[in-house]
């Protein structure tokens, strides 16, 4: 019985779904479309408060970014997870099988940016790489692009600064990713992996009767996903923004600009200590971004806190420590650290 | 198997992260709205886990069959999935 259904799939339904998803693109584009009228309407014409009033200038950029931000990161969640119904890790695996160092390296950096993983999924992830035989750079290439490419992040930049912002991002975090690979590759680290790893074997108990969604499922998937992301990150953004807020009303436009500005040597390299430790979901950093990029801190510093942020956190850390020795973990942020920071410097040289 | 035909036999693969706990829960609670009599076991060795191919966790057992992986399916899938894996 359960097979006949799975042999006709249920067409009125799909195109029902596609239905209401045409509906809310079109609801989506028009309350895109009118952040800025309601955000004026509401400060000046209902409040009655000055454009040149810090607190006026402060509530309107509030007003506007929280639900513009919100509104791209359920846009861009939802069809970010309708893709990811369809690439498995188990598929990328099969997928990243037996390429050369460099074509290998690159689709594992490209397969990281629309298949990050849940920090927890980072162990078996790993195993599996390494069971599979590939090589430990390009395991390695996944393991940097999947965090420090964050497709939220980057659907951000692009909304809120445009396709060249957005894709110096790509660009680097892919070179980072890939140079990362091939360097830890030629290093011969296997020995700086938990014995256990190779022990492990990875079966195919239970074989699997998934990979056969239909629309309907897929975007009920995306739904649940969207409600899920964009329900954790929510408060940061509001959060994030409401500090931004504050300080592009209150704060002198130039007053980080002198300390953190282009000419300022260490403002890279203290921006991705102070990044590494810190721990935040990408959207919770871009607001941090858009307030240091509007006072005058130069695009490569805060590209380079920004990754840093996003591309090494400790939690991360913690759990990769479960299949790495120390030694490895320490090469691993070190390359990646390192890399951040030359393309800030990069950055802040020929902007 | 035999004998507990009627019982399904549920695992939650995962480490033990938030959203192994939320697949729990949401596989607890679409079970037994639906009425489904269930047996749950939480599988968090990562041998154990790698012993079913799942790379990506958290993920769903019915019956010693990977339904899902690497997500967390809305309640009314996993009744679809739990009555799928019942009659198959």
């Amino acid at each position: 019985m359960a097979s006949q259904t799975h042999l006709q799939p249920t067409v009125p339904g799909t195109r029902r779904d596609f239905v209401w998803v045409a509906l809310a693109a079109v609801v989506w584009l028009i309350a895109f479309n009118s952040l800025q009228a309601v955000a004026d309407f509401i400060t000046y014409r209902l409040l009655g408060l000055e454009p040149s009033n810090p607190l006026g200038s402060a509530l309107n950029f509030f007003i506007y970014d929280v639900p513009k931000i919100l509104l791209l990161l359920s846009g861009m969640v939802f069809l970010i997870t309708l893709l990811r119904t369809f690439i498995t890790p188990e598929q990328t695996r099969r997928w990243l099988g037996g390429k050369r160092e460099g074509v290998g390296n690159l689709l594992a950096a490209g397969v990281g940016i629309v298949t990050p993983f849940c920090s927890c999924s980072a162990v078996p992830l790993f195993i599996g790489f390494v069971e599979a035989g590939l090589p430990m750079g390009v395991t390695f290439s996944y393991l940097v692009a999947a965090p420090l490419i964050n497709e939220v992040a980057l659907v951000m930049l692009f909304g809120m600064f445009g396709w060249q912002v957005a894709g110096l991002y790509l660009l680097s975090g892919m070179t980072i990713a890939i140079l990362a690979g091939i360097l830890i590759g030629r290093f011969g680290m296997e020995r700086y992996i938990e014995p256990f790893v190779y022990q492990i074997k990875v079966g195919n108990k239970g074989q699997r009767v998934e990979d056969r969604m239909t629309w309907h499922e897929r975007f009920e998937q995306a739904v649940v996903s969207t409600r899920e992301i964009v329900g954790k990150v929510w408060l940061y953004v509001v959060l994030g923004i409401a500090i931004g807020a504050a300080i592009h009303g209150f704060v002198p436009d130039d007053f980080l600009a002198e300390a953190l500005g282009k000419d300022s040597f260490w403002a890279v390299p203290a921006a991705v200590l102070m990044g590494v430790p810190l721990y935040s979901n990408a959207a919770g950093v871009i607001p941090v971004v858009s307030v240091l990029l509007d006072k005058g801190v130069a695009l490569g510093t805060v590209l380079a806190f920004m990754m840093a942020v996003v591309g090494l956190s400790l939690p991360e850390i913690i759990i990769l420590r479960r299949v790495m020795k120390p030694r490895l973990i320490a090469i691993f942020v070190g390359v990646v650290a390192t890399g951040i920071i030359l393309t800030g410097y990069l950055f802040n040289i020929i902007l | 198997m035999k004998g507990t035909l009627t019982v399904l036999n549920i695992k939650v693969l995962g480490a033990g992260c938030a959203n192994c706990k939320r697949l729990e829960a949401e596989t607890r609670a679409a079970l037994d709205g639906a009425g489904i009599p269930y047996d749950l076991v939480k599988v968090t060795e990562y041998a154990d886990i790698m012993a079913y191919g799942v790379m990506s966790t958290p993920a769903l057992v019915i019956n010693e069959k990977v339904v899902s992986s690497g997500r967390i399916p809305a309640r009314s899938q996993i009744v679809k999935l739990a009555n799928e894996t019942e009659s198959a």
